[in-house]
């Protein structure tokens, strides 16, 4: 069908639904009103004790039933949640979806309740063979279910009728880009002409702060949780970790045109690159970003003047925002300066799995509602950093093609490119 | 397209470079030595983790894959294995000292994680006897002596990530999780963008270091491990505990392009037809499910299995492999499960197979027949202890 493939011939890729959840609330209206306003999701940690960190302040997702119940009860329901949502708009079957399901998910290991609980069993032996001498007698299946990385993924595809094995993925901070990116992918090589795409991460445990914490990598301003994000200032000092969810309902946009559903967004290109510098830092030169953002413009089949806008990873640790401007300001150079550039992060934290997928589902809502989303806090601008970073308020703009970046421990660096038209 | 029959074609995917690692010892030729005079009895540590017995780790040099120390000391010894097997993969592909290749070669990764520090894990476990603030217990104990850098010593996707460090793939670095069906998944996705033409070249595979306690915690909370005296997979049906003997290793393949294959000259072990997965309904005729799914693959006359010794999915499986009229060769009774590496290690063992032509005797003779004559096409499978199913053709290249 005309106008069905892209300039490489392949199957053009739609997004026919999205669904989010962030600590700005559930679905999407609820979260694009506390964007567009510039409003926090951070607060200071009530789910468990705070004693003894040196970050107190997180983006937690506590308003769901599951939110007290461990990370792989909420990490579900999330996603769940989000994809429920994004299934429900795509106008597909919620229990029949009949594509195959991509969804990244943080490695969560069992959890110290569970282990508490094992060791209170009062089992014989002494240490660990006490633990696995009561996970033998307490044949307990809810803890088992939470030490298999294979679970949750097994339990959305009974929710949704979803196709095939599904897979569970991790590329760190990068897994929701990917999990789109595999989508696109599948959809591509004809295998399927629908797929769901989900990023989730219910994982803001206190173990998981203390592993970033040592780390270095989280803000540690805790008396002003809501301003503790603040991508591309001078003050920055870290990430601050966060919940949430997105689902994409991905589809040809043949089959989308042919049922008459309504195309929010095309997913134009993927662009992917693996950096073998360093665990946790960049390469100094940024080739790495630099040759995934030329990748998911080539895929895409643009050149550097067909972006708009950026959905910045944005983290707001001193060493990813300098590397995202060097990286973007080596591909679009003087030209970046102009084209308006926004971290999400600054408001909903980093959602960790799920950000790549958060911040695509954000980007389409860009496009379509024709509003910049503010970066916040920008009281203090990195005088290295020339960018417009579309401070502290919302913005009017046409948008017709949005690149979104995603980066992550591990060299892991995954670019999307979202178009508001199919050409 | 039963038997290694069909028909050439330049976007055929060819096995090229076979990297293994297990309780046997590592490397392609020790591997093939093993099985095909298998010891009556394989390598096994049966005190360190009583009741339960492992194929332990075999002496490894790892300066020979890793050359330094310090990459070393940033993985914890599931990583490193992983990094390790990696590396005899693309030494056996002749890629390893190609930048080139190896800076355009994809990644495909099926990673589990979690080596916790038993020694924190355990004062805190001490310490919380007649406690009710468990909360405050646990951050005052983690913030002081977790190891800051264990958190990516044992992350899932810094196998990768150290992959892409030590041998300099960078193509692209995808990690699947999820016990067998990442394997699976990872083969399979490396597979179709392969015949795609999104990939030329891909480095797949995975390795589980079973060594630690967490390890065997996540299967026993699901109560599938065999205690007791070791027994070969198909004989500890009815015996204590759940069936699965596990075990320390990895196996990377290189999967190409034929056409890329041969522009380079790489010699080929295999060609690696249809690979079908699924997620089957365990209830009722699991065995007829299994049937099918084979039947996807593609028919053949023998299978080598990654059965892990779980009493319903192994029992499923040699009833429908044995209904399918396969001779059946269940590696793990010499190397124990190997969890995510579950299927890439079947599908190398089968490409050994079918480029000696021939099948490798039986692991356990009273349970598994005797095949005389060509083989030229085997059944890769794994099914996963609790969910997940995966089976692949190998074929001659």
């Amino acid at each position: 069908m005309a106008g069905m493939a892209d300039h490489l011939g392949r199957p053009l890729v739609a997004v026919t639904g999205i669904g989010i959840v962030t600590s700005l609330g559930a679905g999407k209206a609820e979260n694009w009103t506390a964007l567009t306003s510039g409003r926090s999701g951070i607060r200071t940690i009530s789910r468990f004790p705070i004693e003894h960190l040196n970050t107190r302040i997180s983006g937690m997702v506590d308003f769901l039933p599951s939110s007290s119940r461990g990370a792989t009860a909420l990490t579900r329901e999330m996603a769940e949640t989000a994809a429920l949502e994004a299934i429900g708009q795509s106008g597909h079957s919620e229990s029949e979806f009949g594509g195959p399901l991509f969804l990244a998910a943080p490695p969560v290991e069992l959890d110290w309740s569970s282990r508490i609980a094992l060791q209170r069993a009062k089992a014989e032996g002494e240490g660990m063979g006490r633990l696995l001498a009561a996970a033998r007698a307490l044949n307990a299946l809810d803890m088992f279910d939470t030490s298999q990385f294979g679970f949750i993924a097994d339990r959305l595809a009974d929710r949704f009728g979803t196709r095939g094995l599904p897979i569970t993925l991790s590329t760190a901070c990068a897994s929701g880009a990917t999990a789109i990116q595999l989508g696109v992918e599948a959809i591509r090589r004809g295998e399927c002409d629908r797929a769901l795409a989900i990023g989730a991460d219910g994982s803001a445990t206190a173990e998981a702060l203390i592993r970033f914490s040592l780390l270095s990598a989280l803000s540690t301003q805790n008396d002003a949780p809501e301003k503790a994000s603040k991508p591309f200032s001078r003050d920055r000092d870290g990430f601050v970790l966060a919940e949430g969810a997105a689902a994409l309902v991905l589809e040809s946009l043949e089959s989308a045109t042919a049922r008459g559903a309504t195309v929010l967004a095309v997913l134009r290109g993927c662009g992917e690159h693996a950096d073998d510098f360093h665990r946790t830092r960049t390469k100094p030169d940024g080739s790495p970003a630099i040759a995934a953002v030329r990748a998911a413009l080539a895929d895409a089949g643009l050149g550097e003047d067909g972006i708009d806008y950026v959905n910045a990873h944005g983290t707001s640790t001193p060493e990813n925002d300098r590397m995202e401007h060097l990286a973007l300001s080596t591909v679009f150079g003087e030209r970046m300066k102009s084209i308006p550039i926004s971290s999400n992060k600054s408001m909903i934290g980093h959602t960790l799995s799920a950000a790549g997928a958060v911040e695509a589902a954000f980007s389409v809502l860009t496009m379509r509602e024709s509003v910049l989303p503010p970066t916040i806090n920008h009281d203090n601008p990195d005088p290295a950093i020339l960018l417009d970073v579309v401070p502290n308020a919302k913005r009017s703009a046409d948008v017709r093609a949005v690149l979104s970046n995603s980066f992550g421990f591990g060299g892991q660096n995954t670019c999307l490119v979202l178009a508001r038209e199919p050409v | 397209m039963p038997d290694g029959n069909a028909p050439m074609s330049s976007s055929d995917v060819v096995i090229t470079g076979i990297g293994l690692v297990s309780a046997l010892g590592e490397g392609v030729e020790t591997h093939r030595a093993a099985f095909s005079a298998p010891p009556g009895r394989p390598p096994l540590e049966e005190a360190a983790y009583a009741p339960y017995t492992v194929h332990p780790l075999p002496a490894i040099d790892w300066n020979l894959q890793i050359a330094k120390r310090g990459d070393q000391r940033q993985m914890e010894t599931w990583q490193r294995l992983g990094t390790y097997t990696a590396g005899l993969a693309l030494d056996d592909a002749g890629i390893k000292a190609d930048e080139a290749l190896c800076a355009s070669m994809d990644m495909v990764v099926a990673a589990g994680g979690g080596e916790r520090d038993e020694a924190v894990d355990l004062s805190i476990l001490a310490a919380s006897d007649g406690r009710d603030d468990i909360g405050v217990l646990v951050n005052e104990k983690l913030t002081t002596e977790l190891r800051p850098t264990l958190f990516l010593a044992q992350l899932s996707n810094l196998l990768a990530g150290n992959i892409s460090i030590v041998h300099k793939v960078t193509g692209s670095s995808r990690t699947f999780m999820g016990e067998e069906g990442a394997g699976v998944a990872a083969i399979e996705t490396a597979a179709a963008r392969i015949r795609s033409g999104q990939s030329t070249h891909v480095l797949v595979g995975g390795a589980f270091q079973t060594e630690h306690n967490d390890m065997l915690l996540g299967y026993e909370l699901g109560s599938h491990l065999h205690r007791g005296r070791w027994k070969p997979v198909w004989q500890r049906q009815g015996m204590e505990g759940g069936g699965v003997v596990t075990g320390s290793g990895g196996a990377f393949l290189v999967l190409e392009s034929r056409e890329h294959a041969e522009k380079r000259g790489a010699r080929a072990y295999a060609r690696l037809g249809a690979v079908a997965s699924d997620r089957l309904r365990r209830q009722g005729d699991y065995a007829a499910g299994l049937k099918a799914l084979a039947g996807r693959a593609g028919s053949t006359k023998l299978a080598v299995s990654g059965a892990s010794g779980a009493h319903a999915a192994t029992g499923a499986e040699k009833k429908a492999l044995d209904g399918l009229g396969c001779a059946i060769r269940a590696f793990s009774t010499l190397t124990g499960h190997l969890k995510e590496a579950q299927f890439p290690f079947a599908v190398a063992l089968a490409a050994l197979a079918v480029q000696d032509g021939k099948a490798f005797p039986p692991l356990d003779p009273g349970a598994e027949q005797a095949l005389d004559g060509e083989v030229r096409a085997v059944l890769a499978t794994a099914v996963g202890y609790h969910r997940s199913e995966g089976m692949a053709l190998v074929e001659r290249a």
